[in-house]
């Protein structure tokens, strides 16, 4: 048995939601779990980047991306490794405001961790964290004791380590 | 999705640039015409009515098909596209007429075979509120359709249309389907149609890289033992006369794959038969005995290769395919040539050097000889009185001279068709591969008659089959079409139970049937029948219904309890084939 990695899938479409629907159809019929999903705008105007975390392997990550690339709207797709990409998630945190736990206030804890206040109410704040899984995992811990009253976090944000992946455009 | 910004990025031909005004119904239509499209196939209903009064209006330019069900409008559509080279259109209405279409599309899906699918849907204002006859159409038919889209105003009709061509039409063929709302067949603006020629995200035709040829070239002139597998993509592309320079020049021993079948003539000196679970001995045996394997417009489906991991493991893979994505998907290549059959071929064929493999030619022959001793021998004379199914694809053979189109449905009646029918010109063979579609044999032979009418067409169905499409009899009573018609009456749904008998027991469970009188049901459709029990009778009643100028049946029983060999049976590797129980 090939061993499973995460893969990030790059693809770049048209700005169309309809191909999000197909590339989610594709990864659907071969029952591969997508770990996050993320979509923006890309550098060029018109072209969507969409950012595909999946674990499979490399044999499977490989076929994916043909199948994904020979959509009509796809204009190109590519798969990396985690350590081919640099990528950041953003995670948002509700907490009470004025929480107290062994005489550290809730507000050193978020400075002392480089998150940051969003939002302050008069019962509770937003703070944000920026980083990988692992890190916005690990400050979710810290706040847990303060009592955490929402959480959400974000899909992956990548961008490869080379130089430009799109040079289908011209 | 918004089809506008959709189609700024569709490059587009500039022809005839004068605009009238016209509804959104008129303009589809009109586009149709510009696409050079004369006929097409549908059935009406509430959200398609204004394109029908434009077909009514229109009815000197554009001929309309008017079958029994939306599936055998997709089917006829299909058995139209394959024996003509051309794209079938298809219209229906929106919720059930819609997904009525579904079967055939994933069909024509499978089997790259080119559709325009026009559906009519409910106004604009009601999408998403469950109005009647409101069915999700684009997410039904998206994972089956090559692209989809929907149009919500009658402005983004031509291009729409033209892209719909360009793209179901290109690279590897596949159906599209577009969804227009009432509201925009109903509103009128300033048409003018500009015929697609390219889309920027889109690349059906990579050019063909040398290097990867010219290492295929030495491949193929180093081999011992070169094999070559043809698929529809030389039919597809056209590429039948490529085909046969190369392995004549190369002697190269040459199979079909089922939709292969009709590439090159039966009777070719090289052609050695077909591959596949019931395909012919040699082919499939030899699979894994050859050096050089060259696979030519084909994509390994299993039914094709067994065992993967026991497939042609020993030999160098070729593979000429114009879809990327089929590369590597079942098989490795060890050369992979990325392009239309056609333009590789003709780059190929003049760096092979003449070359002779006599005995490797002859040890398809040796295999053959086997097949014939042990299975064709009775399966073409058998020691019952109760005909068999070869019998009478064999007398066909011998009154058309492999010169009719056979369409089949799916079952014994199919693979045997598929063994036994000789066939001289190519786009003679149309059957369900992909999906094994039930139902598709009598409404594809009413379509490729129309799409070939010069030639006899023959339909070939199962007793089941005919049963899940036998409606269109009604069409053929309506437009006067002249097709033939062959049950292979088992009164069993056969292949099913074959396989019952083989892997269950003989448990029959829900394989017998209980059929009508389809003589006289043909008759009440206005279609001749005759019902032929006798092999003395065979002869003279094919002789009669090839002679007719209409339609005509025949209600053949053949033997109730017979099975399709060879077999590989699931699992199994190509190697280990079976020739009897
Ligand atoms: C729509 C559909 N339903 C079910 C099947 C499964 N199936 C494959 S072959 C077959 C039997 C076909 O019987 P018949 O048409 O009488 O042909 P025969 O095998 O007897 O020649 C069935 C049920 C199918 N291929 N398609
Ligand atoms: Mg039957």
């Amino acid at each position: 048995m090939e061993t499973n990695n995460k893969y990030s899938l790059s693809v770049f479409t048209e700005n169309h939601l309809a191909i999000l629907q197909r590339v989610l159809i594709i990864l659907n019929r071969r029952r591969v779990n997508i770990e996050s999903l993320h979509s923006s705008e890309s550098e060029v105007s018109g072209v969507h980047r969409l950012t595909v975390i999946i674990r499979s392997t490399e044999e499977t990550a490989i076929k994916l991306v043909k199948q994904i690339d020979k959509q009509v709207e796809v204009i190109r797709a590519f798969h990396h490794l985690e350590d081919d990409t640099v990528f950041q998630e953003i995670a948002l945190y509700k907490v009470p405001s004025n929480a107290v736990v062994n005489g550290i206030n809730i507000g050193s804890l978020i400075r002392d961790n480089y998150a940051r206040i969003l939002a302050i109410e008069s019962d509770f704040m937003i703070t944000e964290k920026t980083g990988h899984q692992e890190e916005t995992h690990d400050f979710m811990k810290k706040l847990e004791p303060y009592g955490i009253l929402e959480f959400a976090r974000s899909g992956r944000v990548s961008l490869t380590k080379q130089l430009a992946q799109m040079s289908a455009l011209n | 999705m918004n089809t506008q910004e959709n189609m700024l990025l569709a490059v587009t031909k500039n022809d005839n640039v004068t605009s009238q005004k016209l509804s959104g119904a008129d303009a589809i239509v009109q586009s149709l015409i510009r696409e050079g499209i004369d006929l097409l196939f549908g059935y009406p209903g509430g959200a398609i009515m204004p394109v029908y009064d434009s077909l009514y209006r229109n009815a000197n330019a554009i001929n309309h098909v008017f079958t029994r069900h939306e599936q055998g409008a997709v089917h006829a559509a299909q058995g139209y596209a394959r024996a003509s080279g051309k794209v079938g259109v298809v219209i229906a209405t929106s919720g059930p007429g819609a997904t009525n279409l579904i079967t055939g599309i994933a069909d024509a899906q499978i089997d790259s075979t080119p559709l325009v699918c026009i559906t009519g849907q409910v106004a604009s204002h009601l999408l998403g509120t469950d109005a009647f006859q409101e069915t999700d159409v684009i997410g039904i038919s998206m994972p089956v359709t090559k692209w989809n889209c929907q149009v919500t105003r009658a402005e983004d009709i031509p291009e729409a249309i033209s892209k719909a061509f360009y793209i179901a039409r290109s690279g590897r063929p596949g159906p599209v389907l577009i969804d227009i709302t009432k509201d925009a067949q109903l509103a009128e603006f300033d048409f003018k149609y500009e015929k697609c020629v390219g889309i920027r995200s889109y690349n059906p035709a990579q050019k063909v890289k040398t290097k990867a040829i010219e290492k295929a070239a030495t491949l193929i002139n180093m081999a011992k033992k070169p094999y070559l597998i043809f698929g529809q993509g030389v039919v597809l592309s056209e590429a039948e006369k490529e085909l046969k320079v190369l392995i004549e020049k190369a002697n190269i021993p040459a199979a079909a794959t089922i939709l292969g079948l009709s590439a090159l003539p039966s009777t070719h000196p090289l052609h050695v038969g077909m591959v596949g679970m019931h395909g012919n001995y040699g082919p499939n045996v030899l699979t894994n005995e050859c050096d050089v394997l060259i696979a030519v417009g084909m994509r390994f489906d299993d039914r094709v290769t067994g065992d993967l991991s026991r497939y042609a493991t020993q030999a160098k893979v070729i593979h000429i395919e114009i879809d990327p994505s089929e590369i590597d998907k079942n098989v490795k290549a060890d050369v992979a040539l990325v392009g239309d059959a056609k333009e590789v071929l003709r780059v190929l064929i003049p760096l092979i050097i003449p070359n002779k493999h006599d005995s490797w030619v002859q040890e398809f022959a040796t295999y053959h000889q086997v097949e014939k001793e042990k299975v064709i021998h009775n399966d073409l004379a058998p020691t019952c009185s109760e005909l068999s199914m070869a019998e009478v694809i064999h007398e066909v053979n011998k009154i058309t001279n492999g010169e009719a189109i056979i369409v089949t449905d799916v079952g014994q009646h199919q693979m045997v068709a598929c063994r036994y029918a000789e066939f001289n010109k190519s786009k003679s063979n149309i059957t369900s591969g992909g999906l094994g579609t039930m139902g598709f044999c009598l409404p594809a032979a009413i379509g490729a008659k129309l799409g070939a009418p010069d030639r006899q067409v023959i339909a070939v169905i199962g007793d089941g089959g005919f049963q899940m499409t036998i409606q269109e009899l009604g069409t053929i009573l309506q437009t006067g079409i002249n097709v033939k018609i062959i049950i292979l009456n088992n009164e069993y749904l056969g292949m099913v139970r074959q396989w019952q008998e083989l892997f269950f027991d003989k448990r029959y469970a829900h394989t017998e049937m209980q059929n009508p009188d389809f003589v006289a049901i043909a008759k009440g459709y206005g279609v001749t029948g005759q019902k032929v029990t006798k092999r003395k009778n065979l002869n003279k009643a094919i002789s009669e219904m090839l002679a007719s100028d209409n339609s005509y049946m025949l209600d053949v029983r053949v033997k109730r309890e017979q099975n399709v060999f060879p077999m590989i049976p699931t699992g199994a590797s190509v190697s280990e084939v079976w020739l009897s129980k």
